[in-house]
């Protein structure tokens, strides 16, 4: 097992090389220049400020020569600095990952812990007015414009109920609060994100998880143990969740990339200073390096993910074996 | 009796309560507060309130002392001496005298340094420290926008001499001379400042100032509802009609106040379509300006004549804009060449149909509204606009820069100084600068020269209306509107008087009732 997992991690560079030179080639073929978007049409901005942060930039040298560059600093994960404000892009990158991931650990332990029991009860259930609720509920879920649902549900709970804040994970003077009421007071400003963030997974998961018992419940294994008298129960959350849970398995695999993943429209309507607006905002302004060091991230946390899933994968499911 | 009465006499009408705090929104974080090198508006605002220049604009839009209390302008503009301010502390409490201004001075030429408001600082020829108070700076030739550009932030020569500008760390903890300092910098979160005990005007009176980065306009105005925010700037919509409420009437105060912007359709004067005036006269003619104000700002915006703002001493009020009149129009269109040959409804010349491209930026939808106004009220006379909305950075680098454009809708800020020699100047049009649509006249590129070298305000003024005249009558763009500026701001803040400068000028004087304090944590 070990040394697959060395084979898996090797196989990890050439895929990343290789993505790199893509993503690298796509941002500077693309149209556009680097441009912070505010003193781009300043006439007090001479062309001679332009052409002295494209020299600073290397925006100068031939592509495959800037790409080298990058790679060399890159190995020793030195990702440079920030176009629009010259800091490390490490520092940025870093200072925005506690909200993103924090957010997205929570509302994925919130999915399965809800979207699993419904699913099961859905399952067994089949036909009947709960499974269908939750059916046309999920089919709403998916449907639904998150951004739409947030600015509904603040002008709901925060200005019309007054109990949650509107937006931001602080209140203003969270610095004066005890170490409890500074845990009470993100715990309620993330309630509403979380809830939003949810949405989708809920209703995918829920149903995934319901087909994934159904099918299970009609292999000849589930027969036996109800033939030789097993409680309906016990058969269902024994015999059959276990491996119903098979998918689930390489759904939380799957999810990894997507923890540091950030969503711009979600983060914006709720002031969250997640890793969603800060890569939006490198797009949009042409910051090469940190789009870059997204990039390699992505790539990074999508392959690992996998792995994971894999591995973890082998582990639940004994008739897998990897060499 | 008399001593009671002089003693009343001197007594302010009642004394300002210290305290409290304003929070305001930010749709963007700053992202540097070093104030040379931050080109972003959010940065500016913040960094504004930390630093001070040596000159400033006060509420009527004059140039005033700031860090310097007078000065004099010698050999007909070619010196300026500034006196400055005595017994002005850097937060950190060191004094500040004439050597942090050379030393700012040296950083803003210094090519190391990327700053992109050098250019005003490359026409002076030396800067001499005359005595600790004493600024003496000679100019290669008279440049009269020179003055106003000492309004760059002096910095600390204490704390930031041998220290590489670009990546200091200063950036993030920057120590000033203003009214506040920095407190609490949270990225993408809040910028909290607290006020200067020791600030040379006075102490303000306002404990804190809290701008919290929201991106969502919907968001913002969300935050108004529960009054988690005390001001923020509002669309023409909400300014008219979603706070027309009791609780907006209740709680805040609505200032609706002069705009520094100007939109307009700029031509590509090197297009041959566009070069003939009379055919830039008709398009003026067809488009009705007060169209456009009523339906695309709900009427909160004035018509542009030209590339002045009307409450700025270089506007010329006898340049009146053309009234509204397609039929005119038709008639300069023909004169011009251009006619309904083959009666389909479009003009034609020499075989050729009347169409361009009308290229603006995404993300504005007031301009984008405004382009399909214009499309409409053209296709009246028979020219046919095709729109084109393309992202901001791919509209300068593919568009702007290249020239590659038959029309573009765009807007300018419009500074407090007149000085428009980058926009207008005929040689401005190397990549990069800002004559893109290759505007030539020789008489104002002799203004524009003229309006530099003149200090006397009443000269300049004649100068600038001439030019307002002249670009008015070349119609190298069609002059659209002036948005209005509209914000509101939570009433319990006194002293909060509106003024051609805006609101903001006398900030230090805003104070709030004791009873009516609504943050009381003291920084």
């Amino acid at each position: 097992m070990i040394k697959y997992i060395l084979k898996r991690l090797l196989g990890m560079i050439p895929v990343l090389i290789g993505v790199t030179i893509l993503s690298f080639a796509i941002i500077n073929l693309a149209p556009g220049k680097f441009s912070t978007l505010d003193q781009a049409m300043n006439p007090k901005v001479s062309p001679e400020y332009q052409m002295r942060l494209t020299k600073a930039f290397n925006l100068d040298k031939p592509l495959p020569v800037r790409y080298l560059l990058w790679l060399k600093n890159s190995v020793s994960f030195d990702f440079g600095r920030s176009f629009i404000d010259n800091r490390r892009i490490a520092d940025k990158i870093a200072e925005r990952i506690p909200v993103t991931l924090g957010i997205n650990i929570l509302s994925l332990l919130f999915v399965f812990l809800v979207a699993i029991p419904v699913g099961i009860k859905a399952a067994t259930q089949a036909g009947r007015a709960f499974d269908t609720v939750t059916t046309y509920f999920a089919f709403f879920l998916l449907a639904v414009p998150t951004f739409w649902l947030a600015l509904l549900m603040m002008q709901f709970f925060c200005i019309q109920l007054g109990w949650l804040p509107i937006s931001g994970i602080h209140s203003l003077d969270f610095e004066y609060f005890t170490p409890w009421h500074k845990i009470w007071d993100v715990s309620w400003h993330l309630i509403l994100p979380v809830f939003v963030s949810s949405v989708g997974g809920l209703a995918v998961i829920s149903r995934y998880m319901r087909s994934s018992i159904l099918e299970a419940l009609s292999q000849p294994y589930i027969y036996t143990a109800r033939a030789k008298g097993l409680p309906y129960r016990k058969v269902v959350y024994k015999h059959a969740l276990r491996n119903a849970l098979l998918p689930i398995v390489t759904l939380v695999g799957l999810s990894i990339p997507g923890l540091l993943g950030g969503s711009v429209i979600f983060e914006s309507i709720f002031a969250l200073p997640g890793l969603g607006q800060l890569f939006f905002q490198a797009v949009m302004s042409r910051d090469i390096p940190l789009i870059m060091a997204e990039v390699v991230l992505g790539a990074v946390l999508t392959i690992t993910g996998n792995l994971i899933a894999d591995i973890s994968y082998a582990y639940v499911d004994p008739r897998i074996r990897y060499k | 009796m008399l001593v009671v009465f002089l003693f009343l006499a001197v007594l302010p009408a009642r004394a300002q309560d210290r305290g409290d705090a304003i929070v305001s929104a930010s749709i963007a974080d700053a992202r540097n507060l070093l104030p040379m090198l931050a080109s972003d508006s959010a940065s500016a605002e913040v960094s504004g309130m930390i630093f001070n220049g040596l000159v400033k604009y006060d509420k009527d839009l004059n140039l005033v002392g700031d860090l310097a209390e007078t000065w004099e302008i010698l050999d007909g503009g070619l010196i300026i001496v500034f006196h400055l301010r005595k017994n002005v502390l850097w937060q950190d409490g060191h004094l500040f005298t004439a050597h942090d201004v050379e030393f700012t001075y040296q950083k803003m030429i210094d090519p190391d340094v990327r700053t992109p408001y050098g250019g005003d600082f490359e026409r002076v020829k030396s800067l001499e420290v005359i005595d600790d108070y004493t600024v003496k700076v000679t100019y290669k030739e008279p440049f009269a926008p020179g003055l106003a550009s000492w309004g760059m932030s002096i910095i600390p020569k204490h704390l930031l001499e041998g220290r590489d500008l670009n990546t200091t760390d200063f950036s993030r903890k920057p120590v000033g001379t203003g009214p506040y300092a920095l407190k609490n910098w949270k990225v993408q979160e809040k910028i909290e400042l607290k006020a200067n005990g020791s600030y040379f005007e006075h102490r303000p009176y306002i404990d804190r100032t809290v701008t919290r980065i929201i991106p969502d306009e919907s968001t913002i105005f969300l935050e108004l509802q529960t009054q988690g925010i005390d001001s923020a700037g509002l669309t023409p919509l909400q300014f008219s009609r979603q706070t027309d409420t009791a609780f907006f009437k209740k709680h805040f105060r609505k200032f609706r106040l002069p705009g520094f912007n100007y939109t307009y359709m700029g031509y590509n004067l090197s297009n041959p379509k566009f070069s003939d005036k009379r055919v830039r006269a008709a398009l003026d003619l067809a488009v009705d300006k007060r169209e456009i104000i009523d339906v695309v700002l709900l009427g909160f915006g004035v018509i542009s004549t030209g590339p002045f703002v009307p409450q700025s001493w270089a506007y010329n009020r006898s340049v009146l804009p053309a009234a509204f009149d397609p039929q005119k129009a038709r008639k300069l269109l023909a004169e011009a060449g251009w006619k309904d040959a083959n009666s389909d409804g479009w003009l034609e010349k020499g075989g050729q149909a009347f169409e361009f491209t009308l290229v603006t930026n995404q993300g504005n939808e007031q301009r984008q509204k405004t382009a399909e106004i214009i499309q409409r009220r053209l296709r009246d006379i028979g020219i046919r606009v095709k729109i084109k909305v393309v992202e901001w950075s791919v509209f300068l680098s593919e568009y702007i820069d290249r020239k590659n454009f038959e029309a573009i809708l765009l807007g300018w800020s419009v500074s407090r100084e007149p000085d428009i020699y980058d926009i207008w100047y005929s040689a401005k049009t190397k990549q990069g600068e800002f004559n893109f649509i290759g505007y030539r006249n020789d008489e104002v590129d002799k203004l524009l020269i003229e309006g530099r070298r003149i200090f006397d305000q009443a000269e300049r003024q004649k100068i600038y209306h001439k030019i307002h005249e002249i670009i008015h009558d070349d119609q190298p763009y069609m002059f659209l509107y002036t948005l209005e500026s509209l914000s509101l701001l939570h009433n319990r803040f006194r002293e909060v008087k509106p003024a051609p400068a805006g609101i903001g000028y006398n900030f230090i004087d805003w104070w709030v009732p004791k009873a009516e304090q609504k943050y009381r944590i003291m920084p």
